[in-house]
């Protein structure tokens, strides 16, 4: 097999200073994620998985378990507090947290896609459509206008945004619309890695279920590894080949989808899956 | 050179030195500091002043020109006060014979040279603040020369308008990192920036930064590869290059008057113009009479 694209080690995430006590008293079987000790919130603790080429890793769980801080520790929004990161590109690894924070700029503009589940996180409104895809491309070096032009267009046309309509602003387009706008800009680049978190979340069915088709038609055609947080079990046997279960900032259940899905082992995960039918 | 001379006091002098020394060995950085009370209101150049009150000496022959022109308030008003507070120093309105050149929203277009200092007063110092509120973020904007969105911007007009927008305050590069405001100048300055004899010191007064270009310092202003910076070309529209109405010149930048009979168009650097009307007998009675 290839060698992984991304391997995470022990990532761990408190909010709030910290004592000894911290990952002893939190998790599931503490019932909580703050510390008895000394008041910190365990955010996330103890997160390992190698996510390889073109696979994709679904994070499932409920509001508060970890997914979204896992999602911004990997894309660099957030310092891990321990555990590390080790990215492949090309013939290079990167320890994540170890790059300065130019180095770790131009790694994330360059080979990594972030779509959020608001669009106002993951796009400008005050500059077009065709700007935001745009932005990536610069950001990456780019500084042919043609050549900047003549991408946008594509990958607006390939997630089936009118290319007509690429010189409005994203206020003027519907929520559906919006979300693919982002999934093109956080491709722009062809990263080899695509951080999706809640993308279709807030969405109606049959604008998620497009979204989805284009995700998965994504990973065919382009092997991007992609790594999608969700609480949508939908989500997850659709898109995920393999899934990591989180509660309380710990993974307690990781494995191949289905198997997650059919044979549930966690009582969480279980209840989980029961609640969804 | 003495700190005991003019208006500044001597901390003040040996601190906007410093930070004038500091920001000619980064070229484009923007040097925080401690910018002093002046008798005129911030926002009316004191920052252009109090670098020139900082580095003058009683040898010096002092220009003030506000948008190329010496007459103008703002212009006569800082001259003013910096004979009256900076005994011996002399003014002149020749650029060739000024030591020093204070000014507002222009260059002169007369080359300047290595014996000569052009102080700007600068209204917004930072490139970014167009595209960043947080001044924290735009600072590590700049070390991590993130500068994408300004060329977003750019991206937004030539969609819009086919053409580069910005008509002053152009966005340029200085040394290959650092991109400056190079304060309201036209876009017709910014080459001028570049690779020049002279040094070129930015201070701004209301928001405490000093930044500098020094000589022999590339200067590149923001464009994309296959569409190049361009200056304002003049043309009516016929196509045909705009002349000064009083000297003739066809290679200046024009200010547009609109007047009882139409508009013309004159030279912006009324030095230069003058200039170029003293050689021309011709001329000579068209603008006084």
């Amino acid at each position: 097999m290839d060698e992984p694209v991304l391997v995470a080690d022990g990532l761990t995430r408190i909010h709030g200073v910290g004592c000894d006590r911290c990952l002893e008293t939190t998790g599931p079987l503490s019932d909580t994620n703050r510390c008895s000790a000394c008041g910190a919130v365990v955010a996330m603790a103890d997160v390992s998985f190698a996510l390889h080429p073109g696979e994709i890793l679904g994070v499932m769980g409920e509001s508060g378990s970890g997914k979204s801080t896992l999602v911004k520790v990997l894309h660099g929004d957030l310092a891990p507090s321990a555990g590390s990161a080790w990215f492949t590109q090309g013939d290079t690894r990167h320890e994540l947290f170890a790059l300065n924070a130019a180095e770790r700029r131009s790694l994330r503009d360059r080979a990594m896609g972030m779509v959020h589940q608001n669009p106002h996180l993951g796009l400008n409104f005050q500059v077009s459509c065709g700007g935001n895809v745009a932005e990536r491309l610069l950001m990456a070096g780019e500084r042919r206008f043609a050549t900047i032009r003549q991408r946008a267009e594509r990958l607006l046309a390939r997630m089936q945004v009118p290319i007509e309509r690429m010189d409005e602003r994203p206020g003027a387009f519907s929520g559906g619309m919006q979300q693919r706008v982002q999934i093109a800009k956080a491709l722009a680049t062809d990263p080899p890695l695509l951080l999706l978190d809640e993308v279709t979340t807030g969405l109606d069915v049959s604008v998620q279920a497009r979204i989805l088709d284009l995700i998965l038609e994504l990973q065919r055609e382009t092997g991007t590894a992609m790594i999608v947080v969700t609480h949508d079990l939908g989500v997850i046997r659709l898109l995920a080949g393999r899934t990591l279960v989180m509660r309380l900032g710990r993974v307690v259940e990781s494995g191949l989808t289905d198997q997650i899905l059919e044979d549930p082992a966690h009582p969480y995960t279980q209840q989980l899956v029961s609640a969804a039918l | 050179m003495s700190v005991d001379f003019g208006y500044l006091d001597r901390a003040a002098k040996k601190e906007i030195r410093r930070c004038a020394l500091k920001a000619l060995a980064i070229p484009g950085h923007q040097v925080p500091y401690a910018s002093r009370e002046m008798p005129i209101g911030r926002g009316f150049g004191t920052g252009g002043l109090q670098v020139t009150l900082a580095l003058i000496g009683p040898s010096d022959v002092l220009k003030v020109i506000d948008q190329g022109s010496d007459d103008s308030v703002n212009a006569v008003n800082l001259r003013d006060f910096i004979t009256t507070t900076c005994p011996g120093v002399t003014t002149t309105v020749r650029t060739q014979d000024a030591s020093m050149v204070q000014t507002r929203h222009r260059i002169p277009e007369r080359p300047l040279t290595a014996e000569q200092i052009l102080v700007l007063q600068v209204p917004y110092p930072d490139s970014l603040v167009v595209v960043e509120s947080s001044e924290a973020r735009r600072r590590v904007m700049h070390g991590e020369q993130d500068y994408a969105r300004l060329l977003v911007k750019l991206y937004e007009d030539l969609v819009r308008f086919r053409e580069i927008t910005i008509s002053h305050r152009y966005p340029t590069r200085i040394n290959g990192h650092y991109v400056i405001d190079p304060s309201p100048i036209p876009r017709w300055d910014v080459p001028k920036l570049n690779m020049s004899e002279t040094m070129f010191i930015f201070g701004a007064g209301r928001e405490k930064k000093i930044y500098a270009v020094p000589p022999h310092t590339r200067a590149e202003p923001l464009a994309f590869d296959d569409v190049p910076f361009r200056t304002e070309d003049f043309r009516d529209g016929n196509g045909k290059r705009r002349q000064c109405v009083h000297c003739g010149a066809d290679d200046t930048f024009l200010d547009e008057i609109h007047g009882d009979g139409g508009v013309t168009h004159q030279c912006s650097d009324t030095d230069w113009c003058d200039q170029r009307r003293a050689a021309q007998p011709r001329h000579a009675e068209a603008r006084h009479g």
